[in-house]
């Protein structure tokens, strides 16, 4: 990525208040008024369909009950509304273990989710504003290893983890999820970009400390920039699978995606109960949180990407 | 795509900060670690010594006579005889020399109308095409599972409605082409916003002065926008070329629905997870990942290195 563009956009212009979205919309007034295209709507609107036909799929069929599920057209409403009684029946089954799983994810989310950023913010922020001894090991270890595969470290950590008594409890979904390598470089980008250095140093002429400067100074300038990577480790722990998969034995400790493929899976197992209404409303539900998540801190996410993580 | 973290980044492409701060004279001090320590001291653990217990696993067998014991490399010979191993290899390898640049093409066509402006209702577009990636990978695989099937999915209800005959999407001819579907599907929207963001930074100066010379709309595009994203698009290229060798989640989750396609070596991970937990040959499986972690990283740097050269 190339280095030499820093004079054309003043820095300066990043420090306004929510650069991001403002820029993005007055710079492009400025330049032309370009006509909107009808084709290249349509064109676009293609992939829009495919992106959004599945969760119009999934909304539409937890409306439906199991056996007009097996009866009907996928695309449209059939037979009673069951909606309502779906979800009665999602957080019902099983003395509400749907419930139990929810708040498990809740629970790792928070504390994985929120443990990352908060590492991550940290860890950018010195790799952005300090120099210190052992920088350049730091890039490199952490650099070669986000490419080992996930095996390759979950086989290993499972390993250690049952030996120190952790699996099985919580602390083995947590503890991995604090590590966020994406995290770390979006604050790394955007802390370079965001914070003045020369108010780090008048900070410390003035005899601040070093958590002083970053607590008063630095953190309110990081806002957009810990929102994404917020919204993105939440999505990650949110979303995870294979670390919970490995880690948990005990249905009470599962997180959302876990429980839904055991459900699924129930119907194919001997005697098992086959509950697809409840796999599919139940993912209805799953992702509902995150999607309002992203809506609504739309405007915060946007721009901290914009104006920091992978740009030129 | 797999892992426990989220897509990691390609640290170390832009080593900017640190460059500017020598310049300023700012002295080499310890306090940088009060920031990054914590990163370091939870990465240690959660990286480091998984990995380093993976190398110390790899070097040992467990031996009906004998227990275990030390065998130095035969577990890596074994590996590289072993035709499941290279058939998972090639299965990711074709995987990801159609689904990556299928879907990187997509998403940059779509990013490169979002940024034209001559889109009606951009922020819809831009929101709705990136609401998949918020949906959990099991979630998505379940989804897509259910349509592809026979049984109540789409492909069934076109099949009855149409008098076509589709073949089923999860039969073994087909399944990686649908597996490489729902990939596409979750992951076209955060790779048009990697693009976006890019393409939104470039200074709008640039674009005046080629419309000042005469430059047509596809001038400007192919000479000014895409050298200027070069790095996201490497970013973003090497990000896929890790998920696609970690692919885990998706085949596992349509195992269940579609166990006659998918194999317990259908992919490097799955082999190796099956191995462990599964085989319980915890000594040959950290092999396995150890080796497919060296694959990854040899072929994530040069793409790196392909990126950054005809950058130069």
């Amino acid at each position: 990525m190339s280095v030499a563009v820093e004079p054309t956009r003043p820095r300066s212009d990043k420090l306004t208040t929510r650069p991001g979205y403002v820029r993005m919309k007055s710079s492009r007034r400025s330049v032309d008024t370009p006509r909107r295209s009808v084709l290249l709507t349509v064109l676009t609107g293609i992939v829009l369909v495919y992106s959004l036909v599945p969760l119009v799929w999934l909304v539409i069929n937890s409306s439906k009950t199991q056996e007009s599920l097996f009866s009907s057209f996928g695309l449209w409403f059939s037979g009673d509304f069951a909606l309502f009684s779906n979800i009665g029946d999602t957080v019902t089954y099983d003395d509400g273990i749907f419930g139990r799983w929810f708040l498990n994810t809740v629970l790792y989310v928070v504390a994985g989710a929120g443990g990352a950023t908060f590492l991550a913010v940290l860890g950018g922020y010195a790799l952005a504003k300090f120099t210190f001894p052992g920088k350049k090991a730091v890039f490199a270890v952490v650099l070669g290893a986000v490419a080992v595969p996930g095996t390759a470290l979950a086989v290993p950590t499972f390993l250690m983890f049952s030996q120190m008594g952790l699996t099985n409890t919580p602390w083995a979904v947590i503890i991995p999820s604090l590590i966020s390598p994406f995290g770390l470089y979006l604050m790394w980008t955007f802390a370079s970009e965001a914070i003045p250095t020369e108010l780090l140093e008048s900070a410390r002429m003035d005899g601040a400390g070093e958590f002083r400067t970053f607590f008063q100074i630095s953190l309110p300038l990081l806002g957009p920039g810990i929102v994404t990577v917020l919204l993105f480790t939440m999505v990650a722990t949110w979303n995870n699978y294979f670390l919970p998969l490995i880690m948990l034995k005990d249905p009470d400790w599962y997180p959302l995606t876990l429980g839904l493929n055991a459900w699924n899976n129930q119907a194919s197992t001997a005697g098992g109960e086959a509950i697809f209404n409840l796999v599919i409303t139940g993912s209805l539900l799953t992702i509902i949180p995150l999607i309002a998540a992203f809506l609504l801190l739309q405007r915060f996410w946007q721009s901290g990407l914009s104006a920091g993580a992978v740009k030129e | 795509m797999t892992t426990a973290s989220p897509p990691p980044a390609a640290l170390g492409t832009q080593p900017k900060p640190a460059k500017r701060a020598q310049k300023r004279g700012q002295k080499s001090s310890w306090s940088g670690w009060l920031f990054i320590g914590p990163f370091m001291a939870v990465f240690a653990l959660v990286f480091l010594a998984p990995i380093a217990y993976s190398i110390y696993l790899s070097f040992f067998r467990n031996q009906l006579v004998g227990g275990n014991g030390f065998v130095g490399l035969a577990n890596y010979a074994q590996v590289l005889q072993d035709s499941q191993f290279w058939s998972s290899l090639i299965r990711v390898v074709l995987f990801l020399a159609v689904q990556v640049p299928v879907m990187l093409l997509i998403a940059m066509l779509v990013a490169l109308a979002l940024d034209s402006g001559r889109l009606y209702g951009k922020s819809f577009f831009r929101i709705s095409i990136f609401l998949p990636y918020a949906v959990p990978a099991v979630v998505a695989s379940l989804m897509w599972g259910f349509m592809y099937g026979t049984r109540f999915g789409l492909v069934g209800n076109i099949n009855e409605a149409l008098g076509t005959n589709i073949p089923n999407p999860l039969n073994p001819d087909l399944i990686l082409a649908s597996i490489g579907n729902i990939v596409t599907w979750e992951f076209i929207g955060y790779n048009m916003l990697i693009f976006y963001s890019a393409l939104s930074v470039i200074p709008k100066s640039l674009y005046e002065a080629a419309e000042i010379d005469g430059a047509s709309q596809f001038r400007l595009v192919t000479a000014i926008k895409l050298p200027a994203i070069r790095g996201a698009m490497v970013v973003a290229a090497i990000f896929s070329v890790i998920g696609s060798f970690q692919l885990f989640n998706e085949p596992a989750i349509l195992q269940s629905l579609a166990p006659n396609s998918i194999s317990t070596y259908f992919t490097p991970n799955l082999y190796a997870y099956s191995l462990s937990f599964s085989g319980q040959q915890y000594n040959y499986s950290a092999t396995v990942a150890i080796v497919m972690g060296i694959i990854t990283m040899v072929i994530a740097y040069a793409v790196q290195l392909r990126g950054m050269r005809k950058e130069g």
